[in-house]
């Protein structure tokens, strides 16, 4: 996803300017005329100038430049599922794995993946089985991860 | 230490853990790094230093062999002569690439390795006389080696370092000790941690790599590859000063803090071909520039770790990762480490040697095996390392916090890198960000405002003098050429 460099300025200043102010109110170090507002203030000055410059190379270039480039892959639905999913698999995960568990939720996101990758059904229902099976293990009984249980608590092995 | 069976074990099994990551194409030594940190979480301190050194060094390695045998690098570091490898397979000569690949690799890390043993604690007795200034103005150095030496727009290098250090001032983590950019939040006050970010940063960023390709997926037809081992003794014996000049340039590089084997490689390789008696044969299939650069690139490695191990600065991605781990195991990394364990440091230099004698046998059998291992179906791959992923980085502190940093993290890498924004500055801002802050605002307590202070001791001005001109020389040296151009544009 490619944008135009002036767009990226634009964001870096406003992230800078942001900076800027949440610092504003932090106090000093007793007895002393430094404290923790002075180098998050340096960085976001340097962010300011990187930005601003970016801003104008962004602006000079904008003939041959476009603002916005998604890339190939926007153009073929294939991708953009397969996309989607792996993003979505790991917000998926960070929401339900508390009440699903991790296995349940590893064999879905492998069988999505796997599904949205093109492979083929029976081979990626049993990998998503014993890909998540063996993480388990390995994860849960030989280095004594808490991972969650989730529903299958009843059924915990 | 080392040669207790456990320790022994766990770097055959890294062997090979490193070998098939580095010949997988799509999936490079750093993320096998980051990979491996939840692992090496649960181990003692050696075995878990064992494994990454290993790992790194044979990945380093393995990405020659669909270089050579397919024209498509397992690594970033064996981009460089990916070319001139595959140029041999196509004139019969696969065995003979490979071959020089394994054996100079393993020459050049040996190399690397003695150069680490003899320069470090040489290095330690001289960092021992450092105070604030002088970790200052290092750590500053080598934050403007990494934003000058490796990136082509050394603005957006910059501005990838700033954000980088931006992230280091999240959380409680400071001289003050006051909560900065914590909106509240428990979680982010132990700020945003280092592991998970680079998990996100190199392997998340990955799968997201490979997910939006849309080029076809190559079939891999592989032949059955010879002795490799056969006739390497005369090509050493006709390219010795090759073989030298790889590994020390290797070893500079990879000391040189966010240059790393990749970097190491292309310099390498353009210089083999710059100073060659044979130029013209470049490009062709010819072995010389096999011979220098995979000793440059697995040099840059032991290279890298000296100014992790003296200062605690990396030299490449690699070693940010595992000074991550050397503070999770309490062997901080600076001259304390050679004084007060110093077995510890021997203990990784054996690993070291070790690791690069281990790499010619098993080498030969990753090369003997490639063509199961290139036959593996990368999209029945990816999910499953994602998923690994995901475990591993909430492994780390067991909480879902880690696993939302690394899906933030890896998005940002993504788009920044599509942008040509180069991720190794922001590495070391995170790295080495805490150290900046700290050494600047102690040595502004010290100087009690003054900034010349700053300057006012031998090696800390040496060490400004020469990050000043880093800085300057770009400006400086366009200068130059301008003033150079007019008198020609005249006579036209």
């Amino acid at each position: 996803m490619k944008l135009n460099d002036a767009i990226i300025g634009l964001l870096l200043l406003a992230v800078g300017l942001a900076v800027l102010i949440g610092v504003q109110d932090y106090p000093n170090i007793p007895g002393q005329d430094v404290g923790p507002d002075l180098f998050p203030a340096l960085i976001a000055t340097g962010l300011l100038i990187g930005g601003a410059m970016l801003v104008v190379r962004g602006w000079r270039e904008r003939s041959i430049a476009p603002w916005l480039v998604w890339g190939d892959w926007r153009h073929s639905p294939r991708h953009v599922r397969a996309m989607l999913v792996l993003v979505g698999s790991v917000l998926f995960y960070i929401a339900a794995s508390d009440w699903l568990g991790f296995v349940i939720c590893s064999v879905t996101i492998l069988f999505l993946l796997f599904r949205a990758l093109q492979l083929d059904t029976t081979r990626s229902i049993t990998v998503a089985v014993v890909a998540s099976l063996v993480i388990h293990f390995a994860f849960y009984k030989l280095m004594r991860v808490p991972l969650p249980w989730g529903v299958l608590l009843p059924y915990a092995w | 230490m080392v040669f207790e069976p456990y320790t022994l074990m766990v770097m055959v099994l890294a062997a090979f853990y490193g070998l098939f990551v580095g010949s997988v194409p799509g999936l490079t030594a750093t993320m096998a790094t980051a990979l491996l940190v939840p692992v090496t979480f649960f181990m003692a301190p050696i075995p878990a230093v064992a494994v990454m050194v290993t790992a790194t060094a044979m990945a380093i390695f393995s990405g020659d062999i669909p270089g050579c045998l397919l024209r498509i690098p397992g690594t970033p570091a064996s981009a460089a002569y990916t070319d001139e490898a595959y140029a041999m397979t196509r004139k019969g000569e696969a065995e003979k690439a490979l071959g020089a690949s394994l054996v100079f690799s393993a020459v050049g890390g040996l190399f690397g390795t003695v150069v680490l043993i003899v320069a470090a604690p040489a290095l330690a007795e001289f960092a021992s006389q450092f105070s604030s200034f002088e970790y200052f103005w290092l750590v500053l150095l080598g934050l403007t080696c990494a934003v000058f030496i490796t990136s082509a727009q050394p603005l957006k290098g910059l501005i990838t370092l700033f954000l980088g250090l931006l992230v280091a001032c999240v959380g409680l983590d400071n001289p003050a000790g006051f909560p900065r950019f914590t909106f509240d939040s428990v979680e982010v006050m132990g700020g945003i941690g280092m592991i998970p970010m680079m998990i996100g940063m190199f392997a998340f960023s990955e799968i997201l790599r490979f997910v939006a390709d849309t080029s076809p997926p190559t079939t891999a037809v592989v032949e059955k590859v010879g002795n490799v081992l056969k006739g390497q003794w005369q090509v050493a014996r006709k390219y010795p000063v090759q073989i030298l000049r790889g590994s020390v340039l290797g070893t500079s590089v990879g000391a040189l803090p966010g240059a790393g084997a990749d970097i190491a490689a292309w310099m390498s390789y353009a210089i083999s071909k710059k100073f060659s008696k044979e130029p013209e044969k470049f490009g062709t299939g010819h072995v010389e520039g096999l011979v220098e650069s995979g000793a440059a690139n697995n040099s840059s490695l032991a290279g890298a770790w000296i100014p992790a191990l003296v200062f605690g600065i990396p030299g490449d991605s690699i070693t940010a990762i595992v000074i991550g781990v050397l503070y999770m195991k309490n062997l901080n990394p600076g001259p304390s480490l050679f004084t007060t364990n110093p077995q510890n440091i021997y203990a990784v230099f054996l690993i070291f040697i070790l690791a690069n004698l281990l790499m010619i046998p098993l080498g030969i059998l990753c090369i003997k095996g490639a063509r199961r291992v290139l036959k593996v179906p990368r999209n029945m791959l990816m999910p499953v390392i994602l998923m690994f992923c995901i475990v591993g980085t909430f492994a780390i502190n067991n909480t879902l916090f880690s696993v939302q940093v690394m899906l933030v993290a890896g998005l940002v890498a993504y788009v920044l890198e599509s942008n040509k924004f180069p991720i190794a500055p922001a590495i070391l801002g995170v790295v080495l960000g805490g150290m900046l802050e700290d050494n600047f605002i102690t040595s502004m307590i010290k100087a009690d405002g003054n900034m010349l202070a700053f300057l006012s001791r031998p090696i800390a001005a040496a060490l400004a003098c020469v990050t000043i001109l880093i800085w300057v020389s770009p400006s400086l040296l366009a200068l130059i050429r301008r003033r150079q151009a007019p008198p020609e544009t005249l006579k036209r």
